[in-house]
């Protein structure tokens, strides 16, 4: 009888071995998050309420701080800036990488495994090793603080990686259905518009939504290229580093809006940055 | 005037010679069966043909155009792929009309077409659905519908029913014998099954290792092969075929006129049983397998020659028994060392109502 | 035309990274051989093995190459111990467990220098900071996080941000797990912890390497974090490799060391990688 009873409990959905690894979980989960979630609490508070002492948890929310930090006119800028680059970066990157990834996936030659290997070698090299020549060439061209130069040096650094991953979209489409198009009639052009295309487009648009993220997030070469004209949020952000007066709840608020897209956006792509950032070698 | 002609067809991978120098005539409205063991190029032949590949020498014609540099688009060939290759985010009316859509036809000849097709295959309740909401069987069908609907000049099939299961496979089979019937279309088919081959073609072409063994009717590849590949190829279960040597008292007695270092071919069905000591060879029982319609014995003889025996009547016999064999010495081929036919044996009797 | 078709297609992307890689690479080279200081660059010469030399000898560069170990170092242990405790705490279901997901991962989306400035003002202000708060609230003194550990802050920062990378790989790895394997243990009577050293472990082997590999790659160049919270001091005891050449180059202009010094970064970044692009081979051969 005893037996019986604890084989149920066993058996029943919330047991205690599983409460108490969801207890675990949660508690670890909001242990971790809670820096973020602070920075959400604080960007609806005062800035009195900000900095108050004990840390308020209770109040009562305000929107004031988006709509200080909309007004100012520099804010929009260098959010607009991050947006065109970001963008930006991400067409160029996808016009450039679909081609290469479609010649590999389809023409695999004996040298298309090294030429795979080797873009992938060029996004291992650290950042800082060509700062020197990229700054003296942006400073001797005059594209310093400019947006094109952003634009150029975040498609470049995210190129190998959305190579590798439209390769690997295109090379799980069977070959025959391809074929099939072509024995239809269908010329290149054709089979690439309307069969390759809407076959693949779910991966092209995880890749570029990679990419985004990637490039919104790039601190390295914004701060380092840009300042007033182009700055990225990212460089507004930073200037923050030392400031005078109150103003935390206004850098949560100004926090908040330059991360919250791309925090979302980063949920839909967790497939996507493993196989990307691993360079495909966790699947 | 042959409608498909190919000349000295050649084609290498890497530094092997896939294909080696085929050269076939097709007339128009036959049903071709390519027929072979893996590897032999029977799929690589059918693809050369349909231009997913490029040959690396000789000619290809077509209803007297040389299509040999055409690219596959341009070829009016139509190809039903062993993995059916439909256009998974089209539905079955759109993975049937694309190439006329292509070809810029009209509509409502469109609509036509796909509907008698549709008809045909039973597909006509399906048409609004996508591949995903099909099963193997009607994905095959919507596979051979988007060929119909195209009325192109050649048929051509790479393994279509390898992917069904067994039960589906007879019925398929029989479906594309009465297709071929009704639309009277020159059709190549390429298949491992030597069942299919001898139920759909009108000829077969046996392949093995890039070449050509022998063309010609399923009944005379069965009753006069040319060389012993072809003879164990065709029919199950496979022809036995022993050394000379090991039967030398069977040749002596019987005065068969086959050479000394050469090969004795003898189908199952001209081996028959009887009593020990009765027949021109003893042996022992291997293996029975009771198939219900016939009944085939495995024996081993007293020389240790294992031969296959088939019989329509059930036995008795069991794994060990003793046995005698009769063999129908005038219905066995016989071949030289090399493999090639000497004297073909006398095939069975036609009967006439 | 079969042959010229990919060739060109592939073109575009191999010839913009191959510039990108070039480029760079042949005028740092160049650099690091003469003298060239950004804000006179008029006055050039051939300066040999000198800016090597000065920028090796600089007291601040076996600080700075100390400190990058340490960090490197650090976060990888932090990220990896912790990532894999989190993935087996999380790989099987239990109620939440999909929000949990989201939860966790999410520090890894954040722009560094939000997260620089997240923790530098938020958490770690000796005054206002949340972690003073906890302190107080113990009854201890606050820490000045950056002042008395500035190093030990930027690790801080970036293991928070490296996290959730470690724990989404450690928990793709556990997914793919034998689950027979896992039961015929079971039933064989292993415990958990057995059950982690001959079945767990093993199989995230594989798993760790990568993302050792790769963070080791990425790490060498933190460098947000560095800018906007303690600007590499005090002195130079948060100053990593990058970040040292970062300040020869656009603070004290020297063009010619700080190339010097990208070479040796690169050099560092080349033996790590070497081994990632081996595994990422055999990978690609499946």
């Amino acid at each position: 009888m005893a037996n019986l009873r604890s084989e149920r409990s066993k058996r029943s959905k919330y047991s205690p071995a599983l409460m108490a690894r969801t207890v675990a979980a949660w508690a670890v989960t909001l242990l971790l998050f809670f820096p973020l979630g602070w920075l959400m609490l604080t960007a609806f508070k005062t800035e009195l309420q900000a900095i108050a002492v004990p840390p308020l948890l209770l109040f009562t929310p305000t929107l004031e701080n988006f709509t200080i930090v909309q007004e100012r006119s520099d804010y929009m800028l260098y959010a607009q800036n991050s947006f065109i680059t970001s963008v930006a970066s991400t067409l160029l990157g996808l016009m450039l990488a679909y081609p290469a990834a479609y010649a590999m996936a389809f023409f695999k030659g004996k040298h298309t495994k090294n030429i795979l290997m080797w873009m992938l070698s060029t996004k291992m090299m650290p950042a800082v090793g060509a700062l020197v020549p990229v700054y003296v060439m942006a400073q001797s061209t005059g594209l310093l603080d400019s947006r094109t130069a952003l634009i150029v040096v975040f498609t470049l650094s995210n190129l190998p990686i959305m190579v590798w991953m439209l390769y690997s979209y295109l090379k799980e489409v069977p070959h025959e259905i391809l074929e099939a198009s072509r024995m239809d009639g269908a010329t290149l052009w054709q089979e690439f518009r309307l069969v390759l295309l809407p076959l693949t487009l779910g991966g092209l648009a995880s890749t570029g939504l990679l990419c985004l993220v990637l490039s919104w997030n790039e601190a390295f070469w914004s701060l380092n290229l840009s300042a007033a004209k182009a700055g990225t949020l990212a460089t507004l952000i930073a200037s923050y580093s030392s400031p005078e007066g109150l103003f935390w709840s206004k850098l949560s608020a100004a926090s908040l809006m330059a991360i919250a897209p791309i925090v979302v956006f980063g949920w839909f792509s967790q497939k996507q940055l493993v196989q990307g950032l691993t360079f495909g070698a966790v699947k | 005037m042959a409608y498909l002609q190919l000349q000295g067809i050649e084609k290498e991978f890497g530094n092997v010679r896939v294909i080696r120098g085929i050269d076939l005539e097709i007339k128009q409205g036959e049903f071709i069966v390519f027929v072979g063991p893996s590897g032999c190029g029977k799929s690589t032949l059918l693809r050369l043909i349909a231009g997913l590949e490029e040959t690396d020498g000789g000619k290809l014609m077509l209803d007297g155009r040389d299509i040999t540099d055409q690219p596959s688009s341009k070829r009016d060939l139509a190809m039903v792929f062993q993995s059916y290759a439909l256009y998974p985010h089209m539905s079955v009316f759109e993975n049937m009309s694309f190439a006329l859509k292509l070809a810029k036809v009209d509509e409502a000849v469109i609509e036509e077409k796909v509907g008698r097709a549709a008809k045909i295959l039973n597909l006509t309740d399906y048409l609004q659905r996508t591949p995903k909401e099909l099963s193997g069987g009607q994905r095959q069908r919507v596979a051979i519908g988007r060929a119909i609907v195209r009325a192109p000049k050649v048929f051509l099939f790479d393994e279509p029913l390898s992917n069904l299961d067994a039960a589906l496979r007879g019925q398929t089979r029989i479906e594309i014998a009465k297709l071929h019937r009704d639309l009277g279309a020159t059709t190549i088919y390429v298949t491992h099954d030597q069942v299919e081959a001898m139920t759909l073609a009108d000829r077969v072409v046996v392949l093995r290792d890039g070449r050509i063994e022998q063309v010609g009717t399923p009944l005379e590849l069965y009753d006069r092969p040319a060389n012993q590949f072809v003879a164990q190829f065709i029919g199950t279960p496979q022809m036995n075929i022993v050394p000379a040597k090991d039967l030398q008292a069977l040749v002596n007695s019987t005065a068969l006129p086959v050479q000394p270092d050469g090969f004795i071919g003898m189908r199952p069905e001209n081996i028959s049983l009887c009593a020990p000591g009765k027949g021109m060879l003893n042996g022992k029982v291997e293996l029975v397998e009771a198939l219900g319609a016939e009944t085939l014995i495995y024996v081993s003889t007293d020389s240790a020659v294992q031969l296959v025996a088939r019989q329509i009547e059930r036995t008795e016999l069991v794994v060990g028994s003793a046995i005698g064999l009769h063999i129908d010495v005038d219905a066995a081929h016989l071949f030289d060392a090399a493999g090639h036919i000497t004297r073909t044996g006398a095939a069975r009797e036609t009967l006439v109502h | 035309m079969r042959k010229l078709l990919p060739r060109l297609l592939l073109t575009p992307a191999v010839l913009s990274l191959l510039m990108w890689m070039i480029v760079p690479l042949v005028m740092t080279i160049y650099f690091s051989l003469i003298r060239y200081n950004l804000m006179q660059p008029e006055q050039t010469g051939f300066a040999g093995l000198e800016n090597f030399e000065y920028f090796l000898t600089d007291p601040s560069f076996s600080v700075a190459v100390v400190n990058t170990l340490l960090l490197l170092g650090s976060v990888i242990v932090i990220t990896v111990l912790l990532g894999i405790a989190i993935a087996l705490l999380i790989d099987s279901p239990f109620p939440g467990r999909g929000i949990v997901r989201l939860l966790l991962i999410s520090p890894f989306f954040v722009m560094p220098t939000v997260n620089a400035l997240l923790w530098k003002h938020m958490m770690m202000n000796p005054i206002y900071g949340v972690l003073a708060q906890v302190w107080k609230f113990f009854g201890a003194t606050p820490i000045d996080w950056l002042t008395d550990f500035p190093l030990g802050s930027v690790v801080i920062m970036v293991a928070w941000q490296w996290l959730p990378f470690a724990t989404l790989i450690f928990m793709t790895a556990l997914q793919s797990m034998n689950r027979e394997q896992l039961e015929a243990a079971r039933m064989d009577g292993a415990t958990y912890l057995q059950q982690l050293r001959y079945l767990y472990i093993p199989h995230l082997g594989r798993s760790v390497a990568v993302v050792v590999m790769i963070e080791m790659i990425f790490l060498l160049s933190v460098f947000a974090e560095i800018y906007t919270t303690t600007g590499g001091g005090p002195g130079d005891a948060s100053t990593n490799v990058a970040f040292l050449i970062f300040k020869q180059a656009l603070l004290n202009f020297d063009a010619g060391v700080a190339s010097a010094g990208a070479l040796f970064a690169v050099l560092l970044a080349n033996i790590a990688a070497a081994f990632l692009i081996r595994m990422v081979g055999k990978n690609l051969d499946k």
